[in-house]
C-alpha cells in the first residue's frame, strides 16, 4: 500500500494496470476502439450484448430523443447508441445533387436527367433548376447533421469504481478490463457516484451493481465481446489496446485531411485525468454533446488531499474540544 | 467551443426526461441564478452542451434519510465521544454519561442506517472482506468496527460501574477514534464524481467536524445540568463558527459549483442550517450556564442545525450530480485554462514573441 501513490496507482500514466493489479504473466490490454464516423445507429451492439449477456429489459419507453430510446447505460444497458441530432451547415460534402440514383440504377449511364428527378423529389417545395441543390427539408428544417455513437464502460485505466468499492467486488482483469463480482457485490453503490462517466448503476430489483464485462468470458475463450462481433461497420473495433491507439491515430489524421475538422478522439491519452480508457471514441463532436465529460477525473487522484484535510480537521476537533475543557477546567459545581 | 441552438432550461432538468423540448448534442445556456445577493453576479455566463439535457454522471443511489442520517449520526456519535472523555477527565460525571450513552446510541443508530442502505443487506459484512486505503467506505467501515464496540464498552461499563479500568481505556479509545468517525464521512461524499463534494474536497471535512461539535455539544446542553455545561457551551460556539466559514470558504472556491449549495432543498437546508446553528450557540452563549430550559432549546436547535447541514450537503450533492452543467462546464473551464497555459508557453518559446 505503501506503493499507491510513487507508482502512479491513483492516477497518471499506467502502462500495464493487469501487472499493477498482481497478474505476473498477463495477455496485453485488451480493448474497444469505438469510431462513430462509421456508426449508422443500428444498435446490433446493444441488441447482442442484451443478448449475449442476459441482461435484463429496462424499460419501453418513447422518449422523443432522436432515435435513442435507449436514453444512456445503465445497469441494464452496457451498450448505449446515442443519436444526436444538429442544425448546423454541412462541412463541404461532394456535390451529387446532378446524379439521378433512379437512373443509374436502371443503367443509363449518365444519370443526370432533370425530368426523371421531378416526380422522385422528397421536399414538398420540389423546385426547378438551380433550387435543386437545398436540401430536401420536409418540416422547415435544412442542413441536418446526425451524429450516433456507441457508448460503452470506458474500463478506465484508474478505475474510480474500482478503486472505491468497499468490498473488492470490482477488480482487474487479467486483460486489463474491469469487471464486477456480482456474488461479492453488496450494493453499497459507492461506485455509482463514482463513476466520472455514469457508467456503472444498481439495478434497483436486486440491489447489485451491473456494467460491461468487456466480455469477459468470451475473452477467455478467445473470442471477440459480442458488440464488436455484431457490428455490421465495425464502427466498434476490438483489439490490444496498443494496436488499436495506432490505427486510431490514422483514422483521425485521415478524416482530418479529408475535412472533417470536428474529428478528435476520446479516452485514447494515457496522460488524461483517468490514465486513459481501455474503451476509448473518435467523435465528430465535443464529447459532451454525446453526454460525455470533456474532462474527466478520476476521483482517487485527490485522495491524498482528502484524507490530509481530513485528519486536520480531525486534529481539530480533538483539540479545539480538548482546549474547551482546558478552559473551563474541573467541574466548579461542588 | 461549439454549441448551437437550443437546449436545456436554465432551472435543469432533472427529475424529467427534457428529450422533446431538446434537440440532442446543442448548447445550453447557463444563466445567471437569480440570486439574493450580489456575489452571484461573479457567476459567468457559460454555455454548455449536453446530450438532450441528461445528467452526465450518475447521482448516488443512496436515500437521503439513511446516508445523510449516517453522516449526522456519526459526527453526532464522535465528536460526542471526545465530550464523554472530557467531562469525565474534568469530574462531569452526569455529562460523561450522558454522552457516553448518546455515542452508542448514535453509532449503533448509523450503522443500522448503513446496512439498511445497501442493495444487499445480507452481505453487509463484506464491508470487511477487504481493507482498500482508497475506498473511504472500507476504512470507514474497520474503522466503525473498532469504534463502535469502544463506544459501547465505554457506555455499558459507565451505567453498570463494572471494570472501571476498561471502561477508561473505552472512553479514551473512543475519545480517540471519535473525530475520526466525524471526519471520515466527508472523505466518503469527497472521494466520487459529484461535483458539489468532490471540488469542495478540502473544505467539507471541516464542515463536518464543525457540524459534529455542533451537534454533540447541543446534545450535551440538552442532557447536561447547567453546572456542568460550560465546555459544551464552547463546544457549541467552536463548531458554529468552524462550520460557517468553511461553508462560506467552500462557496466561495466552488464558483458556479456552489450554486447547489444556495439554491434548491439543499440551499434551503444549509440557510435553516446556518439559522439553528447561530441560534443554538448563541442561546446556548448567553443563557445555557443558567438556565436548564435554555439550555435543552439551543441544544435542540445545534442537534437540528448539524442534521440539516447533513441532508443540505446531501441533497445539494445530488442536485449537481442531475445538472450536467455542474460537470460539464467546471471540466470545460478547466481544459480552456489548460490551453491557454500551452499556448503561453509556446509563445514564451517562440524566439523574438
Ligand atoms: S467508466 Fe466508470 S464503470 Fe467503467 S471502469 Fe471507468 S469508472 Fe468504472
Ligand atoms: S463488451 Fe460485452 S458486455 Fe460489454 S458492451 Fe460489448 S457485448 Fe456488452
Amino acid at each position: 500500500m505503501s506503493s499507491l501513490i510513487g507508482r502512479n496507482l491513483l492516477a497518471g500514466a499506467e502502462p500495464d494496470p493487469a501487472g499493477d493489479a498482481g497478474y505476473g504473466d498477463h495477455p496485453p490490454r485488451m480493448g474497444f476502439f469505438t469510431d462513430t464516423s462509421v456508426c449508422i445507429g443500428c444498435k446490433a451492439c446493444e441488441v447482442a450484448c442484451k443478448e449475449w449477456n442476459a441482461v435484463p429489459e429496462d424499460g419501453l419507453e418513447l422518449t422523443g430523443m432522436s432515435y435513442d430510446n435507449t436514453q444512456g447505460l445503465s445497469a441494464d444497458t452496457w451498450r448505449h447508441v446515442a443519436f444526436v441530432e444538429q442544425t448546423r451547415p454541412l462541412p463541404a460534402a461532394p456535390d451529387h445533387s446532378g446524379v439521378d440514383v433512379f437512373a443509374l440504377a436502371a443503367g443509363e449511364p449518365d444519370g443526370s436527367a432533370a425530368g426523371a428527378r421531378d416526380s422522385h423529389s422528397a421536399a414538398p417545395q420540389a423546385q426547378q433548376g438551380a433550387d435543386l441543390t437545398v436540401v430536401p427539408s420536409p418540416d422547415g428544417r435544412t442542413e441536418l447533421r446526425w451524429l450516433m455513437s456507441s457508448d460503452v464502460c470506458k474500463h478506465c485505466t484508474h478505475a474510480a469504481c474500482l478503486d472505491v468499492c468497499p468490498t473488492g467486488a470490482l477488480f482487474r482483469t487479467e486483460f486489463g478490463t474491469v469487471v464486477v463480482q456480482e456474488d461479492v457485490c453488496n450494493g453499497c453503490g459507492y461506485c455509482v457516484p463514482a463513476c466520472p462517466y455514469g457508467v456503472i448503476d444498481q439495478r434497483p430489483s436486486d440491489g447489485r451493481v451491473f456494467k460491461c464485462t468487456l466480455c469477459y468470458d468470451r475473452l477467455g475463450d478467445g473470442m471477440e465481446p459480442a458488440c464488436a462481433k455484431a457490428c455490421p461497420t465495425d464502427s466498434i473495433q476490438f483489439g490490444p489496446l496498443e494496436e488499436l491507439r495506432e490505427r486510431a491515430a490514422g483514422r483521425v489524421a485521415q478524416l482530418q485531411a479529408a475535412g472533417e475538422s470536428g474529428a478528435r478522439l476520446y479516452g485514447e491519452d494515457p496522460d488524461d485525468g483517468v490514465g486513459g480508457d481501455g474503451a476509448f471514441f473518435l467523435l465528430l463532436d465535443e464529447p459532451e454533446v454525446y453526454g460525455l465529460p470533456p474532462d474527466p477525473v478520476v476521483t482517487t487522484r485527490d485522495l491524498p488531499s482528502m484524507w490530509r484535510h481530513a485528519a486536520l480537521a480531525a486534529g481539530g476537533l480533538l483539540g479545539g474540544l480538548a482546549a474547551a475543557f482546558a478552559v473551563f477546567g474541573t467541574d466548579r459545581k461542588g | 467551443m461549439t454549441v448551437s441552438g437550443s437546449g436545456v432550461g436554465r432551472d435543469g432538468v432533472y427529475g424529467e426526461r427534457p428529450g422533446r423540448e431538446a434537440p440532442g448534442g446543442q448548447g445550453a445556456r447557463t444563466g445567471r441564478r437569480r440570486g439574493r445577493k450580489g456575489e452571484q453576479l461573479m457567476v459567468p455566463e457559460a454555455e454548455f452542451g449536453s446530450y438532450y439535457g441528461r445528467p452526465v454522471i450518475n447521482a448516488p443511489t443512496w436515500a437521503p434519510l439513511d446516508i445523510a442520517g449516517y453522516f449526522f449520526l456519526g459526527g453526532l456519535a464522535g465528536a460526542g465521544s471526545v465530550l464523554a472523555a472530557g467531562a469525565q477527565e474534568t469530574g462531569r460525571p452526569v455529562m460523561a454519561r450522558a454522552m457516553k450513552v448518546s455515542s452508542m446510541a448514535a453509532i449503533s443508530a448509523s450503522a443500522a442506517a448503513l446496512v439498511h442502505d445497501l442493495g444487499r443487506p445480507e452481505r453487509f459484512a463484506n464491508m470487511l472482506r477487504v481493507l482498500r486505503p482508497t475506498s473511504p467506505m472500507s476504512v470507514g467501515s474497520w474503522l466503525l468496527s473498532v469504534y463502535g464496540p469502544a463506544a459501547g464498552a465505554a457506555a455499558v461499563l459507565d451505567a453498570t460501574g463494572k471494570l472501571p479500568r476498561v471502561g477508561r481505556a473505552a472512553t479514551a479509545a473512543a475519545a480517540l477514534l471519535g473525530p475520526a468517525v466525524a471526519a471520515y464521512t466527508a472523505v466518503l461524499a469527497a472521494d466520487t464524481a459529484v461535483p458539489a463534494w468532490h471540488e469542495a474536497h478540502r473544505e467539507l471535512p471541516f464542515v463536518f467536524t464543525g457540524s459534529a461539535a455542533a451537534a454533540a455539544s447541543g446534545m450535551a446542553l440538552a442532557v447536561s445540568p447547567t453546572a456542568e455545561n460550560g465546555p459544551a457551551v464552547a463546544g457549541a460556539v467552536l463548531g458554529t463558527v468552524l462550520e460557517s466559514a468553511a461553508v462560506r470558504r467552500m462557496e466561495q472556491r466552488l464558483g458556479m459549483v456552489a450554486e447547489p449549495y444556495r439554491e434548491g432543498t439543499g440551499g434551503r437546508l444549509m440557510r435553516a442550517a446556518k439559522g439553528l446553528g447561530v441560534a443554538g450557540a448563541a442561546g446556548a452563549a448567553l443563557f445555557g450556564h443558567r438556565s436548564r430550559a435554555a439550555a435543552v432549546v439551543s441544544g435542540a436547535a445545534l442537534l437540528a442545525g448539524s442534521a440539516c447541514t447533513r441532508f443540505g450537503v446531501f441533497h445539494a450533492g445530488v442536485a449537481s450530480a442531475k445538472d450536467p452543467k455542474y460537470t460539464v462546464v467546471p471540466q470545460r473551464e478547466r481544459l480552456r485554462a489548460r490551453e491557454q497555459e500551452r499556448q503561453r508557453a509556446a509563445a514564451a518559446a517562440e524566439p523574438g514573441a
